[in-house]
């Protein structure tokens, strides 16, 4: 099987601190890391790599020269080949731009059995590139997927997390899934995947290598535009009690009544 | 192709455009401003700080090759789950009916499904002018080709100039491949929406970076302007007995609806009562409840306020809980009238699931901990004391 896992490099919240001053985001030695939910995606693509002997898993991403790192990250625990979308042309893309621009690097690089995605990126938080890709590539798609149930390598029965429990779909190969969390427990590297990530090959794609139609890519091929950012008024604390418990049920439930819950 | 460049006999050096970059593309070397343009997404930010106007910045602009007059009216989809409205339909409603007001155009919805058309009354009640309905057994539950062959059929017919639809698991899975086909914009869980009065063009607010910054986004040249929009932001639309409103069966060419995917079956989750999404309370539990059997406790004080559980991802880590339930970053982001954190110290990536609720309440035995820095009410001491106590005062008032 041909498996494909696309992925993102997003930089760490863990370390996104606000300038008390400015209100401002400090991006000042925030370390960049693969994508959270894309490590569930890598996961499970690496799975279903050891469910069928002879398969080859492909990490896509698209970003700067930097964003090799995560290839490398994904080759270390058990990806086999990694692939760069790299082009100034791509630049300032939004989810259509985008998904138009990895729909193409995933053609260049031929047939293909399934595609995992995360189920949004961390950064950006939409949610549209994974389905984006699957319409650009004319195939079917299931978001959130909380689990595999079976698949036989010509259909494959998901589950996909909803508000109210989880649906139970069944689809055809080839197809795209975005997964959640409840996935899998991503693996650590071992020490053979940290030697195979030193040593691999990226491959770098550029838009003209993947015959990109250019009106289609980067700022040009992206219907929404940024007008402003801004940084949210912070939110203040309020009020701090202590006490006994009695004295603090008391107030608590005093203000429950003035909030108007109970 | 996009450019920017700084113009270093105006650059003074003053490193503003390095605070505001979102994208840590700008840096000042040898005291001038310099862009990293392998990071650099022509956002514009360091242009409106620069004092001395030395960065220059040419923005390429998607051309659509439409005609925007020809697309009028605002649309709302009408998201069924098992043949009831989502809750999230009657707030897109209000707020969709003050965005129709404003471009005086009508509202409508758009109802897919099967045996539905009942609902459609419903809709009108909240302030449709028009409901399109389009039925069929294959639409009886949620699949994402039949539900986006049939959305695009009936905007590419009908010509909206935007297109709401809730920021859920349907919404966010099937309008980013209506947005495709269509090559129009679609931006992801708003927050706030407002009309340009010169322009026309809708003003889509929305949260990025878990938060941190708020981004306003324009689909200046496409049509439809399409957004999904988050639970819980805008009021329900009030009901009116007496509203008036057309109900136009649609009859989609059948033949190019794709199918590819079978809905099997819906598996019901039993863990959890009240879903936190729709939720009014939450009372969440972290690492500080300490087991399975501290949930229970938490249980027994939602079920009391009639409140959803939410639980940190430390919580659901160690299997105390279904993840199902989780808020934050690799959770789901909730915004209730109230969230009760329970021993739940308030990572950031917490904090970005949960920090627009109106009121925050936290218990907590450490008063340092960020949860206890911006909750609104915070309880200094054990939870495991104060909650039997609280319950037992509730109990006490309403007995």
């Amino acid at each position: 099987m041909n498996i494909i896992v696309c992925i993102k490099q997003v930089p760490n919240t863990t370390d996104v601190k606000i300038d008390p001053e400015t209100g401002r985001l400090k991006r000042e030695g925030v370390e960049s890391i693969v994508n959270p939910f894309d490590e569930y995606a890598i996961e499970e693509a690496v799975r279903f790599k050891e469910k069928y002997p002879g398969s080859t898993v492909t990490a896509i991403s698209m970003g700067p020269p930097q964003a090799e790192s995560a290839l490398r990250q994904a080759i270390s625990v058990g990806v086999d080949k990694g692939v760069l979308v790299c082009d100034r042309v791509l630049g300032g893309a939004d989810t259509l731009a985008t998904s138009y621009a990895l729909s193409q690097a995933i053609k260049t690089l031929g047939a293909f059995d399934i595609i995992f995605c995360g189920k949004q990126a961390t950064d950006g938080d939409t949610a549209q590139v994974g389905p984006a890709i699957a319409e650009a590539l004319n195939i079917p798609h299931v978001a959130y997927v909380r689990k595999v149930e079976s698949s036989d390598g010509k259909t494959i029965k998901v589950e996909r997390l909803m508000e109210d429990g989880y649906d139970v779909i069944e689809t055809n190969f080839p197809l795209l899934l975005t997964v959640v969390k409840e996935i899998n427990t991503p693996r650590l590297p071992s020490l053979k995947g940290k030697m195979a990530a030193k040593k691999a090959q990226i491959l770098t794609l550029t838009a003209a290598d993947m015959k990109c139609d250019e009106s289609r890519c980067g700022l040009k091929g992206s219907p929404t535009q940024v007008m402003k950012i801004f940084t949210p008024p912070q939110r203040q604390g309020g009020q701090k009690f202590t006490g006994g418990p009695e004295e603090l049920a008391k107030t608590i439930v005093g203000k429950f009544k003035e909030i108007g819950i109970i | 192709m996009s450019s920017i460049s700084v113009l270093k006999d105006k650059c003074v050096g003053c490193g503003q455009c390095q605070q505001v970059c979102p994208f840590g593309a700008m840096s000042l070397v040898d005291g001038i401003a310099t862009v990293d343009l392998n990071k650099c997404t022509y956002c514009g930010s360091c242009v409106d700080v620069c004092p001395t106007a030395a960065i220059v910045l040419k923005k390429d602009e998607a051309k659509a090759g439409i005609d925007k007059a020809d697309y009028k009216g605002v649309w709302v989809y009408a998201e069924q789950r098992h043949g009831e409205i989502s809750g999230v339909v009657f707030e897109l409603l209000n707020e969709g009916k003050n965005l129709a007001k404003q471009l005086n155009v009508p509202l409508s919805c758009v109802l897919i499904g099967h045996n539905i058309k009942d609902k459609a009354a419903d809709l009108i009640k909240r302030g449709a002018d028009k409901v399109y309905v389009c039925q069929d057994p294959i639409l009886a539950e949620f699949q994402d080709d039949p539900y986006s062959g049939i959305l695009t059929q009936l905007i590419q017919k009908e010509k909206p100039e935007i297109v709401l639809m809730g920021a859920t698991n349907i919404g966010r899975s099937f309008a980013s491949r209506v947005a495709a086909r269509i090559s129009t914009g679609l931006t992801a869980d708003c927050t706030a929406l407002e009309i340009d009065p010169e322009t026309r063009n809708l003003r889509q607010t929305r949260p990025a970076f878990g938060g941190n910054i708020m981004a306003t986004i324009l689909t200046p040249n496409h049509r439809p302007q399409m957004a999904t929009v988050r639970h819980k932001v805008f009021k329900e639309a009030k009901i009116d007995e007496n509203a008036k409103g057309e109900i136009i069966d649609f009859t989609a060419d059948m033949s190019k609806i794709l199918n590819r995917t079978k809905f099997l079956q819906f598996v019901k989750d039993e863990t959890s009562h009240i879903n936190i999404a729709d939720a009014d309370v939450i009372v969440s539990g972290g690492r500080g409840v300490g087991g399975k059997d501290g949930f229970k406790l938490i249980t027994e004080f939602a079920d009391l306020l009639g409140a959803a559980v939410g639980a940190s991802r430390a919580a659901v880590d160690s299997d105390w809980i279904a993840y199902s339930h989780q808020v934050g970053q690799t959770g789901k982001t909730v915004a209730p009238k109230v969230y009760i954190a329970c021993g739940i110290s308030g990572q950031i990536q917490h904090l970005v699931g949960m920090s627009s609720s109106d009121v925050i309440i936290a218990i907590n035995k450490d008063p340092s901990c960020p949860m206890m820095q911006i909750a609104t009410y915070s309880l200094e001491g054990d939870l495991f004391e104060i909650i039997p106590q609280i319950i037992k005062e509730i109990k006490a008032s309403r007995s």
